[in-house]
């Protein structure tokens, strides 16, 4: 099964009674097989709404997505979604939030998810609930039951965004080795230039009103990468220099 | 991570103190007023201020109470009351729940049956209780019949609010995870409907003790209602406080137990923290 993802012509209106909003326009975008892709641009271009389209969960727009030979029509297991709010259901504890559906009960699911409360650094709070939980913690939550599906795909709307600078990092490496391990293809959202450039391979850049890909930046550095090196300052200020194109719309990014 | 999980159980420890003793000082708030109340009262009763014919004193009350509990005669009575309250409510309670859930998941359902029901609910049940003697005759069925009237609407109505008010962000999340149609019903709807439906239950069991006294005060031979008229029509005024007494523990009692249901189901719930 080849997960590879064909955004082919995606255009998306959103249409109200007395006004419409054109947030996609023509959008083209491959992601092969086991690729690491992160998608930077200013807040409200869109990048949301294309996550949502990939994953299946809004199916009212113009274009094809395919992932592997089949067109996406409906959400699917195999396409894991992390959202940018945490969305654990407040009436389940910890543990219970990770497996959802799955049974706990099963040696094997417990293993994973004890595994998973361990990788994300929750020990000790697999019984609170999201409300005895802080953003960052409840976004860990969020994380783990995502891997917990080993999905062939991994949509991550700025799955990091709450977490302070050290878990952030802690977080952000183990999903490179998680990424090396799996061969999942990620697919991330995200505001932090460092951020795209330390993870993927394929930075796309997009532009918004209506939103479109501005430019796709290639990262061939090796993994792991240090935000220190030479290399790794060239490809921000590449980056920075194609989001700044606009030089209006850099003041509002997007948290 | 040890030290956390014992900094989070001390935590929970004085916590569980504190809203124990909370509680208690609640409690002790609560009951100022009545305690003030019966005194005042069984006093003015004792010099003769209050007219003895219609305000028996608490003390003759309770006395009467407990005659009426010895001879049997209360129980009886309560047993037939209760009979009739727990089968009109357990009637309307579940066509109120069923029909809720129905026209909660299906828009079109409730196109068809929410005007009906909704226009139905603005008729006030004193009104149709005449009715239902002609219908049903003044044996036990037309009193069942018109507790589960009451009933229903309560709970159908919450139900409904609950159901509908499912977040849209966690039904995606379902469909990412793949939650079958009855994982979707089981593990995402009812739990989010959960508080609306106890808040039907409660004001459902309210609605039935009101529609008991109404069905029994109206035409009864047995039933607390009845002991309460026919006490009236023999001026005995200690029995008809006793019978209101009754009424109001056993909504009060009823009241708590789904309170008891309450902190235990919505624990995970922000308000039931405290
Ligand atoms: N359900 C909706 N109905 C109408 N308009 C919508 C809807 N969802 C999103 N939009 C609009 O689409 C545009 C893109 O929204 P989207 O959430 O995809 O942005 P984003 O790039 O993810 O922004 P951010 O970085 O702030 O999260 C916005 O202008 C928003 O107002
Ligand atoms: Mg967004």
């Amino acid at each position: 099964m080849v997960a590879t993802l064909e955004i082919n012509q995606v255009s998306k209106t959103f249409k109200n009674e007395n006004e419409s909003v054109h947030v996609l326009d023509h959008l083209n975008l491959t992601v092969n097989n086991g690729e690491f892709v992160t998608i930077i641009g200013p807040s409200g271009c869109g990048k949301s709404t294309l996550l949502k389209l990939i994953a299946g969960l809004d199916s009212d727009f113009d274009g094809t997505i395919m992932a592997g030979n089949l067109k996406v029509s409906a959400p699917s297991k195999d396409r894991g979604f992390i959202f940018q709010e945490h969305r654990l259901f407040p009436w389940l504890n910890v543990e219970k939030n990770i497996a959802g559906n799955l049974p706990l009960k099963k040696p094997d699911i417990r293993k994973r998810v004890d595994d998973l409360i361990s990788l994300v650094k929750l020990k000790g709070f697999e019984k609170a609930y999201p409300r005895q939980l802080s953003g960052g913690m409840s976004q860990r939550v969020a994380i783990a039951r995502a891997l917990l599906r080993n999905p062939e795909v991994l949509l991550l709307d700025e799955p990091f965004g709450a977490l302070d600078a050290f878990t952030r990092t802690h977080l952000q490496e183990a999903l490179l080795e998680i990424w090396e391990r799996n061969k999942t293809t990620m697919v991330l959202v995200t505001h932090d230039i460092d951020e795209s450039i330390f993870l993927s391979r394929k930075v796309v850049v997009m532009d918004a009103k209506p939103g479109r890909i501005k430019a796709i930046v290639p990262i061939d550095l090796p993994y792991p990468r240090t935000r220190t090196s030479k290399a790794f300052q060239e490809f921000r200020s590449v980056i920075l220099t194609q989001l700044e194109h606009h030089p209006a719309e850099v003041e509002d990014w997007s948290i | 991570m040890s030290t956390q999980t014992v900094a989070q159980n001390k935590h929970l420890v004085i916590r569980e103190t504190t809203k124990q003793s909370k509680l208690a000082k609640s409690a002790l708030r609560g009951s100022v007023l009545p305690v003030v109340v019966l005194i005042a009262w069984q006093a003015l009763g004792s010099v003769g201020i209050l007219p003895a014919q219609l305000f028996s004193s608490p003390l003759l009350i309770v006395m009467t109470f407990i005659d009426l509990v010895q001879s049997g005669e209360m129980g009886m009575h309560l047993q037939i009351s209760l009979t009739r309250a727990f089968l009109g409510f357990a009637l309307g309670g579940f066509l109120g729940l069923l029909f809720g859930v129905i026209v909660g998941m299906q828009k079109k359902s409730e196109e068809y049956l929410n005007p009906s029901i909704q226009m139905l609910r603005t008729v006030p049940l004193l009104a149709i209780t005449p009715l239902f003697i002609m219908w049903f005759g003044f044996g036990e069925l037309s009193k069942v019949l018109l507790i589960a009237l009451g009933a229903f609407f309560p709970l159908y109505l919450q139900t409904f609010l609950g159901l509908r008010n499912v977040d849209k962000k966690l039904y995606d999340v379902a469909l990412i995870l793949e939650f079958s149609r009855r994982e979707q019903i089981t593990k995402l709807m009812i739990p989010a409907a959960l508080p609306n439906i106890l808040l039907g239950i409660r004001l459902a069991l309210s609605a039935a003790w009101m529609c008991l006294v109404v069905a029994e005060l109206l035409g009864a031979d047995r039933g607390v209602g009845f002991m309460i008229q026919d006490a009236r029509s023999f001026m005995q005024t200690d029995v008809v406080f006793v019978g209101i007494i009754i009424f109001a523990l056993a909504g009060k009692i009823s009241d708590s137990l789904v309170r008891l249901l309450e902190n235990h189901l919505l624990k995970w719930q922000d308000s039931f923290k405290a």
